[in-house]
């Protein structure tokens, strides 16, 4: 035990005095996340934003023989620019993006309006750009409300009661509370949570075996009393405490920039508070060991520094693919999911920042399978560690 | 003491010791001596146990370092080829750190560590870390480190690489002053000069097998030359054609 505690401070104080390991694990790896996650939430809320509050600009042709749709357009912060343009000329003029929409206004609309018969325009524009699509949508909707509204009052004045046209009516009832549409973005948080802790051991993990190596100090190491796996486990409980703090770094991060990010004008509401941290912590630290044994296994194969790095990078994208697999068919925590690590810690954390009550069943299930994996993982790592080939 | 019996070693096709014997005895300085690739880094390896023997027994004070490395490794000092040291951590620190490795606490430690400090003279550089350490000064805090639990067997792979002459000196003067506290020193080196300069016996390893045996005047006898090269150069030719 003392042997252990002995490797175990060694590890933590020498690591601690090495600026790379120290960036890695404080700065790069628990800032990561938070900062992308800045950037993208910003960047969504800055186009929904921009498309609700800037005026629609519509090019019309023939805006005079519609007055009164003009004017409702107009009255709904419309920019209405009148051009005179044939309808082949407007489409090659969309093509090649002068006008991002444009409204054609039929030389009939007038009298077919009068007679009280179905008047006709169009609507000219790229539908594969998404923010015109969204632009087109804008102003789709405000004519069927506009034609909606006037065929109610056509209806009326015949005396016939406006709903006749509506023989059904649908009615939704969302049961998406706001934070479950947060959801949606919030699910690349559990990745950037792994990947933190990743950062934070992989240099560590590299110094255990191949960093030793290269150095020339495994050998002194293995000509002490000490068994071989005492030695590799204290490394292994130093490398699993730097996760862990790269761990809680990025989740005191998040909670301060979810904090300032104003993610009710998206329609999310998220509750990140400190008892959220907490709870996320307890959920994904028993990742640690997995990812320490992981990256212990992965570096003992490799001879130099550099080259167990080169490795560390593709090692540090494995726990996206279990994360992948769960985003793409959708599923939900369930008994069997919770024994898949990555995947386990990323439902759980979805359900959390969603604000849906964890089962305990469920964290137990997928804490005690992390354990167990990790222990696998680290009896491997010993077995390597005995090898004589160790020595290079 | 340390013994060696019939050892044999091989890394896949290749044969690293085909067959070493040798005893070095307590109160003597023995000098492993051959080319390079001979297996003298193999032969301490085995001795320090970071690798298994296939055949043959070494014993360190007659405890067999395949059944019991733990008790084997507790009774010697080594300085394996190319030790290098913990350079986030002092000189003092990376002292401290062996001696809490074999057991020892407190004011004991620091007075060990203190000692050897004094021992190896690295008092100026003693509480500075080791990054951009010369060699000289790295070896002489590699062997603070390894002889801090005042081991009775103390085993040297090619300490002198790299040194200075002045480094060289002093580091033979440190190996002296164990011999005459009575320690088992096993010295390896490839330079015949540096064997005859401090080793009280002569072990000639050549192409993983003893070629010959015996004191500096013994091996000139038995070669037949007064010149040292020459002697080291005959003692080794039988298996001349495997030299690389």
């Amino acid at each position: 035990m003392s042997h252990l505690s002995t490797v175990f401070f060694k590890e933590i104080r020498d690591n601690f005095r090495d600026r790379r390991t120290m960036l890695s694990a404080l700065v790069f790896g628990p800032l990561f996340g938070p900062i992308m996650f800045a950037v993208l939430i910003s960047m969504t809320l800055k186009q929904a934003t921009d498309s609700k509050t800037q005026p629609l600009e519509l090019a019309v042709i023939g805006a005079d023989y519609a007055p009164n749709l003009i004017n409702y357009l107009e009255s709904e912060d419309t920019e209405i620019e009148p051009i005179d343009l044939t309808t082949d000329e407007a489409v090659e003029a969309v093509k090649d993006g002068t006008y991002e929409l444009v409204l054609i206004v039929d030389e009939a609309f007038g009298e077919q309006w009068t007679d009280a018969r179905s008047a006709r325009v169009s609507l000219v524009m790229d539908n594969s750009d998404s923010s015109i699509a969204r632009k087109g949508r804008r102003a789709r909707g405000m004519i069927s409300g506009y034609s909606r509204q006037i065929g109610a009052m056509r209806l009326l004045a015949r005396g016939v009661d406006p709903s006749v046209m509506r023989p059904i009516t649908i009615d939704e009832i969302d049961t998406s509370t706001p934070s479950g549409r947060a959801g949606l973005i919030l699910g690349m948080l559990s990745y950037f949570l792994l990947f933190a802790m990743l950062a934070g051991g992989m240099y560590l993990a590299i110094d255990t075996t191949a960093g030793e190596r290269e150095r020339g100090s495994l050998e002194p190491l293995l000509t002490l009393p000490v068994k071989r796996s005492t030695l590799l486990i204290g490394k292994l409980l130093a490398t699993c405490l730097f996760m862990s703090v790269s761990l809680a770094l990025a989740l005191i991060a998040f909670a301060v920039v979810l904090q300032f990010m104003p993610l009710q004008q998206l329609g999310m509401s998220v509750d990140f508070g400190p008892k959220q941290v907490i709870t996320a912590f307890v959920v994904t630290a028993p990742f640690a060991l997995i990812g320490a044994a992981l990256l212990t296994v992965v570096a003992s194969f490799t001879k130099t520094f550099k080259e167990a790095q080169s490795y560390m990078n593709i090692t540090m994208l494995l726990p996206t693919l279990p994360i992948i697999v769960a985003a793409v068919n959708n599923l939900r925590p369930s008994l069997t999911w919770m024994t898949v690590p990555s995947m386990s810690q990323h439902l759980l954390i979805l359900d959390l920042v969603k604000g849906e009550p964890l089962q305990p069943m469920f964290v137990a299930v997928s804490i005690g399978s992390s354990l167990i994996i990790g222990t696998i993982l680290t009896l491997i790592a010993i077995h390597l560690y005995k090898r004589e080939g160790l020595l290079g | 003491m340390i013994r060696v019996q019939n050892i044999k070693k091989s890394f896949g096709d290749v044969i690293a010791v085909s067959d070493v014997s040798f005893t070095a005895p307590d109160g003597q300085i023995t000098g492993l001596l051959g080319p390079n690739g001979a297996g003298k880094s193999t032969t301490m390896r085995v001795l320090y146990t970071a690798i298994k023997p296939e055949a043959g027994q070494a014993l360190i004070d007659n405890i067999d370092v395949a059944t019991q490395p733990l008790d084997a490794r507790a009774r010697l000092g080594a300085l394996p080829h190319g030790a290098g040291l913990y350079q986030q951590l002092t000189a003092r620190e990376n002292i401290a750190y062996f001696a809490a490795m074999h057991g020892l606490r407190g004011q004991q430690a620091k007075d060990r560590v203190n000692e050897m400090i004094d021992l190896l003279e690295i008092g100026d550089f003693a509480d500075r870390r080791t990054k951009g350490f010369s060699q000289g000064q790295k070896t002489k805090v590699a062997l603070a480190r390894a002889l801090v639990h005042g081991p009775q067997n103390v085993i040297l792979d090619e300490p002198t690489n790299g040194l200075d002459v002045m480094a060289t000196r002093s580091l033979r003067k440190i190996i002296r002053k164990l011999r005459d506290q009575g320690k088992c020193v096993l010295f390896s080196s490839h330079v015949m000069q540096e064997v005859a300069a401090l080793c009280d016996d002569i072990v000639i390893i050549a192409a993983g097998a003893v070629s010959m045996t015996g004191s500096t005047e013994d091996i000139k006898q038995n070669t037949g030359t007064d010149d040292l090269e020459d002697a080291f150069v005959r003692a080794i030719t039988p298996a001349g054609e495997m030299l690389r």
